[in-house]
């Protein structure tokens, strides 16, 4: 859930003045740091999906989605639901591996490779 | 086993991260443009744009206000000429990068670079024309005169400092889909801007088309079916008008062109491509002063083709439309005056055949000698490729555009002839936007006519009206000193009495100022009666727009702003007055079936208008064409070699006034055919082709569903275009609305003590499709209505309209 929240929040807050593939480092640097006990894809995923979805609707409502529905079209979908639908899978796919990559380098090197006590729960 | 899954893993983020970020072919680079953080997203415009605004930009002397009226067009006021053209430089950038970026690309031979080889070819073709050759020698004209040059450098200024404060974020979308970045602004654009329209309104030829014809035919048949005069006219310049000019000497027909004629496309011009303009004096007005309208005919387009806007600085104060890229405003008012402009079909890109010595073409036979011919070489960049360097041929005639069979590739234009030099006006140097800003600071007519005296081309008939009450029209630009027909044909290139001899005296261009008849208009046919002493062409646009026009203008009494708009977009159809009731004379009805029957009895009675619903505009477009296929198809088409056909107007005259001449009989049938059996025939065969496609007679007739019309985005994609629309008009009628082609700019204005304008765009201010401004007029537009312009006298000025305010100060 830490993971989650930490791709959500830091990928969103990026969104504003880096670039956009660095949300693929983000959950790649936050997997491999922050340890969870879920899925590391599914975290990393719906983190960016989520905050790709924001950062999206943030521009498109006050623009009444009329460039989302005509990049729609571009792409022979029916409207804007599709094309954001588009835009949240690519943004949960680029967040989803590279979490798992950083959780699975983790688990070879990193600081959570060592088995921890139970206690550290 | 952990090592390999989280290889693995990574490769796979590596792999789609690398996906996301690359170009396949010409599907745009996904990652790149869907990503919320600098993708399309951020290209939707918020509705609720900042109200006040304020920026620090270097390089501004002073401050300038920017206030936006309701449709976003600016109203800008600056404190000197500087400011005002760096400011008009800036938001026009802000509206329309990408546009005059792709069309300073188009013009230069430069799209190849960014969309890769489908665009070779074209740019092949712009670069072999001279396009870059043409601009390099405008450059030189406006930089040798001080004002124009710190007018074009302070616009590019502006634009230059909008695009240096983009971030990738905020490039326009197209940057996005085709995936480049925008780059610096560079003074020539302006200039590729001006051969643009060249190329657009006075790059097409017909001379190698012509020769083959002349040669196919030999002279006198052309001389029969290619007059140089039409018999319907209703010339620019009213018939009968005095020539109060001493004509410099004409110039003598060449050996070489007497010897062509006696009995021995770049693109090709389409008919229905043009403009109309017209000024009513006071006497016809119901205010008693005059008012002047304008609709310049384009192939409509998203971005908008004009950009609206007010400039205001000390000595000026003017509104109208601009061509985004370059400075000043090409068609407005002011408080004094307004002007307008519409193309004249003028003479001015000729052919001529070139000997070369030998296979090395390092030198030309001309004026009996050998000359050297110099080489200039083209090199034009590839996406993802390296450049081809293309070597283009110069003689003092000007480029040879294709000088062996081998360099025109399969896509050039059929029209252009191998082995000639192209001499052509948008070659020469010249100073066209000096025209421009001397009439934003016109006042009066003498302003007008020393404001002309500057242009070169594209060739204009400016039309001109004022507060003092005089008007004026002036076929304008640079026409070249010919002997009659001159051009019509190639020419031989070695013989100097081929050469153009000089030009036409400006003060000599043919004008005329506050005629009795009280109008003047002009909608690009011939520019005169044939009493003119020069020869500007052979042939111009067709008459038809033209005849309406002065019609209607000759019978408006008390016409008041809302007379010239209803002119505006009137459907009426002359061509159809002209030859309609002959066709019908001739159809013999007992040979017709039923649906053929009941569409004569439509086109019987239809009423000539071009209306969306007029089924019997249908009927009788289709008829008439088939007609004309029907007459000149048999002769006048070759697979080998273009051919010119005869004009519409030397069809009618066939069918009016030689109905048993020998083209149209057929001659496979042992019959002699007259015009009479080609009616017939082309009747039917018109209604069956009516059936086959669009069923039997009912609404799917209807000429608005018929004909096709839409305003397409210079990408051509669908999405960010307007769609197929109904609309009436077509080619001939004063509303000539046809295949994507129509009134780029809707404008009349009422002079007087207090002017006011009214005009409208079929599409917005805004360049991006992801604006509330990007096609907010269209509907406006297609219901043939005008917005009141905005014309605000000073910075401060209160109005309900105003929605919000940019200003800009130096930094």
């Amino acid at each position: 859930m830490i993971l989650f929240a930490a791709i959500l929040a830091l990928t969103f807050i990026s969104g504003f003045f880096l670039p956009w593939w660095l949300a693929a480092l983000i959950g790649l640097v936050l997997a491999f740091l922050i340890r969870t006990n879920g899925s590391a894809f599914w975290s990393g995923g719906v983190a960016v999906a989520l905050a790709w979805l924001a950062l999206a609707l943030l521009k498109s409502f006050p623009n009444q989605h009329i460039l989302a529905n005509r990049v729609a079209k571009l792409f022979h979908l029916p409207n804007w639901v599709f094309i954001l639908g588009v835009t949240v899978v690519i943004g949960g796919l680029v967040g989803g591996f590279s979490a798992l990559s950083g959780s699975l380098l983790r688990a070879v090197v990193g600081p959570g490779n060592q088995p921890k006590p139970a206690t550290a729960k | 086993m952990k090592l390999l899954k989280a290889s693995l893993s990574l490769a796979i983020t590596v792999a789609l991260l690398w996906a996301l970020q690359t170009k396949f072919g010409d599907i745009p680079v996904l990652g790149n443009l869907l990503n919320p953080v600098s993708g399309f997203w951020q290209n939707a415009e918020s509705k609720n744009a900042k109200i006040n605004d304020e920026l620090s930009l270097p390089g501004l002397q002073g401050a300038v206000t920017i206030q936006f009226d309701e449709r976003r067009i600016p109203h800008i006021f600056a404190g000197n000429d500087h400011d005002l053209y760096y400011a008009q430089g800036y938001i026009t950038a802000r509206d329309r990068l990408w546009q005059m970026d792709i069309q300073t690309r188009s013009a230069s031979g430069r799209l190849a670079e960014v969309i890769g080889d489908k665009a070779l070819e074209t740019d092949r073709y712009n670069r072999r024309m001279g396009m870059v050759y043409g601009a390099e020698n405008t450059l030189r004209g406006i930089m040798k005169d001080p004002v124009m040059k710190q007018v074009i450098e302070a616009y590019t200024d502006g634009v230059n400092v909008y695009i240096k404060s983009l971030a990738p974020k905020d490039y326009p979308i197209e940057y996005k889909l085709l995936d480049y970045k925008p780059e610096l602004w560079k003074p020539i654009n302006c200039a590729f801007l001006l051969k643009l329209m060249s190329q657009t309104l006075a790059g097409g030829s017909d001379q190698f088309a012509m020769t083959n014809t002349l040669n196919k035919f030999g002279a006198s048949i052309v001389k029969d079916l290619f007059p140089d005069y039409p018999m319907f006219e209703s010339p620019i310049i009213p018939a009968g008008t005095k020539w109060n000019f001493k004509p410099v000497a004409i110039p003598q027909p060449s050996k070489s062109f007497l010897a062509q004629t006696s009995d021995v496309n770049t693109r090709q011009k389409v008919e229905g491509i043009g403009s109309n303009n017209w000024a009513i004096s006071g006497s016809k007005s119901a205010s008693g002063y005059p008012i002047l309208a304008n609709d310049p005919h384009l192939n409509l387009s998203y971005p908008s083709i004009w950009y609206q806007a007010q400039l205001s600085a000390p000595g000026v104060n003017v509104y109208g439309v601009s061509l985004p890229g370059a400075p000043g405003i090409v068609i407005g008012y002011n408080q004094k005056i307004s002007w307008g402009v519409t193309n004249v079909d003028a003479s001015v890109l000729d052919w001529y055949q070139i000997k070369f010595k030998d296979a090395a073409k390092t030198e030309y036979w001309y004026n009996n000698r050998w000359n050297k011919v110099t080489r200039r070489i083209e090199v034009i960049g590839i996406r993802g490729k390296k450049p081809l360097y293309d070597t283009v041929l110069y003689t003092h005639h000007g480029p040879v555009v294709y000088e062996s069979a081998d360099k025109k590739t399969e896509d050039a234009p059929d029209n252009i002839p191998v082995g000639n030099a192209l001499r052509w006006v948008a070659h020469d140097e010249s100073d066209e936007f000096k025209t421009f800003y001397l009439l934003n600071r016109g006042s009066n007519y003498n302003d007008y006519r020393e404001a002309l005296k500057y242009y070169t081309a594209p060739a204009q008939n400016f039309i001109f009206a004022d507060a003092d009450k005089d008007i004026a029209i002036t076929p304008n630009g640079k026409f070249p000193l010919k002997y009659k027909e001159q051009g019509k044909f190639i020419m031989d290139g070695s013989d100097p009495g081929n050469d153009w001899h000089g030009f036409i005296p400006y003060e000599q261009n043919p004008t005329v100022k506050n005629p009795a008849q009280g109008y003047l208009s002009s909608a690009n046919q011939s520019s005169t009666d044939p009493t003119y002493p020069y020869y500007i062409n052979w042939h111009f646009g067709g008459y038809e727009r033209g005849k309406r026009i002065n019609d209607r203008l000759a019978a408006m009494q008390n016409a008041t702003v809302d007379s010239l708009r209803i002119l505006q977009t009137d459907d009426y159809s002359i061509g159809a007055q002209d030859v309609l009731p002959t066709l019908l004379r001739y159809v013999d009805a007992t040979k017709l079936d039923a649906p053929q029957t009941d569409a004569l009895k439509t086109v019987s009675v239809w009423n000539k208008h071009f209306a969306a619903n007029a089924i019997g505009a249908t009927i009788f477009d289709l008829w008439w064409r088939k007609f004309y296929e029907l007459t000149w198809d048999k002769a006048f088409s070759d697979k080998k070699e273009p051919l010119a056909a005869p004009s519409r107007d030397r069809t009618e005259k066939l069918l009016l006034k030689e109905p048993a001449s020998k083209w149209f009989d057929d001659k496979q049938t042992p019959a002699i055919e007259t015009a009479g059996d080609i009616v017939n025939k082309a009747f039917i065969a018109a209604i069956d082709q009516l059936i086959r496609e669009h069923g039997d007679q009912g609404q799917d007739w209807e000429w608005g569903r018929i004909k096709r019309m839409s305003v397409t985005h210079l990408t051509r994609q669908a999405a960010f275009s307007s769609g197929n629309f109904i609309s009436g008009g077509t080619g001939s009628t004063v509303n000539a609305l046809i295949g994507g082609h129509g009134p780029s700019w809707r404008m009349v204005v009422q002079l007087g003590p207090q002017v006011k304008g009214y005009g409208i765009l079929p599409g917005g201010e805004s360049g991006n499709p992801g604006s509330f401004y990007y096609d907010d007029m269209l509907p406006t537009w297609k219901d043939g209505k005008l917005d009141e312009l905005l014309y605000l006298q000073s910075a401060d000025e209160k109005s309900s309209r105003i929605k919000s305010t940019l200003k800009l100060k130096g930094k």
